[in-house]
């Protein structure tokens, strides 16, 4: 029998490692003077407050749905795959590629070619780390570290010595023609008379991550190549025993990784920026760590958590322009979620069990 | 290229290896005791920022450096909670560590100084001065008159701040340590099979606190270096990926002290090319790009990584969490 009832496990633990999280960054705002409970009005106003707020959350939302899903298959095969920042940049670099390179009579096609080059590309920077933890067991963790230190200086020399259009300075593609340009929320729902902020960035990826969060759940719960992914990820052993592949799952759960991690520059590299520049995935990569910890690996779990760091992106956005604290502040609240829902979660998880234990003995 | 500029560029690689050859020792005490850290890098970024910020603030650098081995200890307690009394996921931990680091700094730093995430100029007794050896010369046109023998002695061996020889002293200690001394065998032998060192009636989790806070004082000291003595201040991300360059030596040298230090000094050296494309064009005749040296080392790793050049085998038990009672 488990020691506490499955809604606590899945939902009370991430809420009170959120709360600790946000508690000991209230502190941190105390002492550099700043009244937290207005630091979150102004995030709240900010982040949620309009349609642009909204349009920017979900902006960043799509980034960390793709990142966190991309992370939480890899962990469902019990593979920590740090790499997302590396893999995304890789699959800026396909979006680009497939913008630039043909030019598409409408933005359908365009973007149908764009995330399958996204996917290529993300999944071949991850086939080499997967390669390595497979077959000569190098463990995959500092392999995809380094994988995303070589992805950030091969993206440097790509744009410096090869992407960069004649005549211009700053090591940048060149600007993607209009026709490959993607409708945004105020486009989409124009049509049905709803009015929205047009320079907010959401745009119709927002929907390709949520038709990805669906796949994968299909993938992990409805499938067999799931079954024996989360097998594995269970008892490598026993997943041996089973007759499962291990070099197979290996390949194939970080290859899904990869892919996700790639697509998230269909969101900020085609549906905002509209071209390619030096460390475009900002970080996103490692964000998807968190957001796969705090969403427990589960596709529902990691909308809402992208869902959550988007509005505190956001948030945070207004926070430093708005009060003059930096943006690096949401850093804090991300590496504390990543800290207690990750590492320290057996010190939140013992005295919950305890408390659920004795009073489970109370009523009988 | 004469041979003074070959003699400072080794001078070059010997200030950029130090905060690496600190970095690596500390995550080989920390990994032979079998608790993985991938948070050196936010352990120096911590210890760099408190490090300047105190000794700007109280004019003296060896305050700062204190300052600065007290914060990366905080890190390094935090990790050893984590990984050590919660078993939790030693890699995670070692994550949250980096982002903890990259963001606080900043944001302390500006609500401290309100200079764009960075710290004052340091200058005088707020920084680590070169310790200039009997008999060196320091003009550089007496330098570049002068002969091999007193270029070397002058620019490589003389004129480092007192942190470079210190780090250098660790090589042959830390080797002494882990090596010829009872807590280094049972340091070794805590990352290789815990249970067995628990048999014999001694403490697990003492030994892996004990080789954590070891790391966390070298990663101070690493983190001290880079802005009081390589730099005049800190400045935001100011390690530049140094913690994971190191862990990158760290596996070349496969966990051995000895080799540690080559394996950072080649690295130092790939740094300080980057700086001399001049140089580096002039001798082998073409045009490197600096983004490939930028690479090398994480190029470098993976190929070891793969066994290509001889199999990296890190300590058995390492990453696993101790569990006492069945």
């Amino acid at each position: 029998m488990d020691k506490m009832p499955k809604w606590a496990d899945v939902v009370l633990l991430p809420l009170i490692s959120l709360l600790l999280a946000g508690a000991i960054s209230a502190l941190v705002l105390l002492a550099t003077g700043v009244n937290p409970v207005a630091a979150l009005g102004v995030m709240i106003d900010g982040a949620l407050g309009s349609t642009r707020g909204w349009g920017y959350t979900l902006y960043y939302a799509t980034n960390f749905i793709f990142t966190g899903l991309a992370v939480s298959v890899a962990f469902h095969a019990r593979l920590f795959n740090i790499g997302g920042e590396g893999q995304a940049l890789l699959g800026a670099v396909g979006v680009t590629l497939a913008c630039l390179m043909i030019p598409w009579p409408h933005w359908t096609i365009a973007l149908l070619a764009a995330v399958v080059a996204s996917a290529l590309f993300g999944a071949a920077w991850a086939l080499i780390p997967a390669w390595l933890q497979a077959k000569r067991g190098s463990h995959i963790v500092i392999t995809t570290i380094m994988f995303n230190f070589i992805a950030g200086a091969l993206l440097n020399y790509l744009l410096v010595e090869v992407m960069k259009p004649a005549g211009i300075m700053e090591p940048a593609s060149a600007n993607f023609p209009p026709a490959v340009h993607l409708p945004n929320f105020a486009d989409m729902l124009a049509p049905f008379g709803i009015p929205f902020s047009p320079e907010a960035p959401a745009n119709v990826a927002f929907l390709l991550a949520l038709l990805a969060a669906f796949l994968v759940w299909v993938l992990i719960w409805r499938t067999r190549l799931g079954y024996e992914i989360r097998a594995f990820g269970f008892s490598e052993t026993g997943a041996r025993y089973a007759g499962i592949s291990g070099t197979r799952i290996i390949l194939i759960s970080m290859l899904i990784s990869g892919a996700l991690a790639g697509m998230m520059s269909v969101n900020n590299v085609m549906g905002e920026a509209e071209r390619l520049v030096l460390n475009s995935a900002e970080g996103a990569g490692f964000i998807g760590i968190a957001v796969a910890l705090m969403g427990r690996n589960h596709p529902v779990g990691v909308v809402l958590a992208a869902v959550l760091f988007g509005f505190l992106y956001q948030g945070g956005a207004q926070l430093s322009f708005q009060l003059q604290i930096p943006t690096e502040m949401v850093t804090i609240i991300q590496a504390l979620v990543i800290l207690f829902t990750g590492a320290l979660d057996q010190m939140i998880r013992a005295p919950l069990e305890r408390a659920f234990l004795s009073l489970r003995k109370a009523r009988a | 290229m004469d041979f003074f500029t070959f003699v400072q560029i080794l001078d070059a690689t010997l200030r950029f290896a130090t905060p690496l050859l600190l970095a690596c020792l500390a995550g080989l005490f920390s990994e032979r005791a079998g608790i993985f850290d991938i948070g050196l890098e936010g352990k120096m970024l911590v210890a760099a920022f408190l490090a300047a910020a105190v000794a700007a603030t109280s004019g003296s650098v060896w305050v700062g450096l204190m300052a600065g081995i007290a914060g990366s200890l905080v890190l390094a307690v935090v990790h050893g909670l984590a990984a050590i009394t919660f078993r939790g996921n030693q890699l995670i931990s070692g994550v949250a560590v980096n982002f903890f680091a990259s963001g606080i700094t900043v944001v302390v730093a500006q609500s401290w100084f309100a200079q764009g995430g960075g710290t004052p100029q340091l200058s005088g007794d707020a920084r680590f001065a070169a310790i200039i050896w009997p008999g060196a010369l320091t003009k550089i046109r007496e330098l570049r008159a002068a002969d091999p023998l007193t270029q070397t002695y002058s620019e490589l061996i003389s004129g480092h701040a007192i942190i470079v020889y210190i780090a250098l002293a660790l090589v042959p200690l830390s080797w002494w340590v882990l090596y010829r001394t009872r807590f280094g065998l049972r340091l070794r032998a805590v990352g290789e099979n815990p249970a067995a060192v628990d048999t014999a009636g001694i403490s697990v989790v003492r030994l892996r606190f004990a080789a954590v806070l070891i790391a966390g004082v070298l990663c101070g000291l690493a983190g001290a270096y880079l802005s009081t003595a390589l730099q005049a201040g800190f400045s935001k991300e100011m390690t530049a990926g140094r913690g994971y360059i190191a862990l990158a030596a760290l596996i070349f040298a496969k966990w051995r002290p000895w080799h540690a230090l080559w394996a950072c000094l080649l690295f130092g050296f790939l740094q300080a090319l980057a700086l001399r494309p001049d140089v580096l064009e002039g001798v082998i005749g073409l045009k490197v790009q600096g983004q490939l040296l930028d690479a090398l080392p994480y190029i470098l790793t993976v190929i070891i990584l793969a066994g290509f050049v001889g199999k990296a085998i890190p300590p058995r038990a390492g990453g696993e969490p101790y569990v006492k009672e069945r």
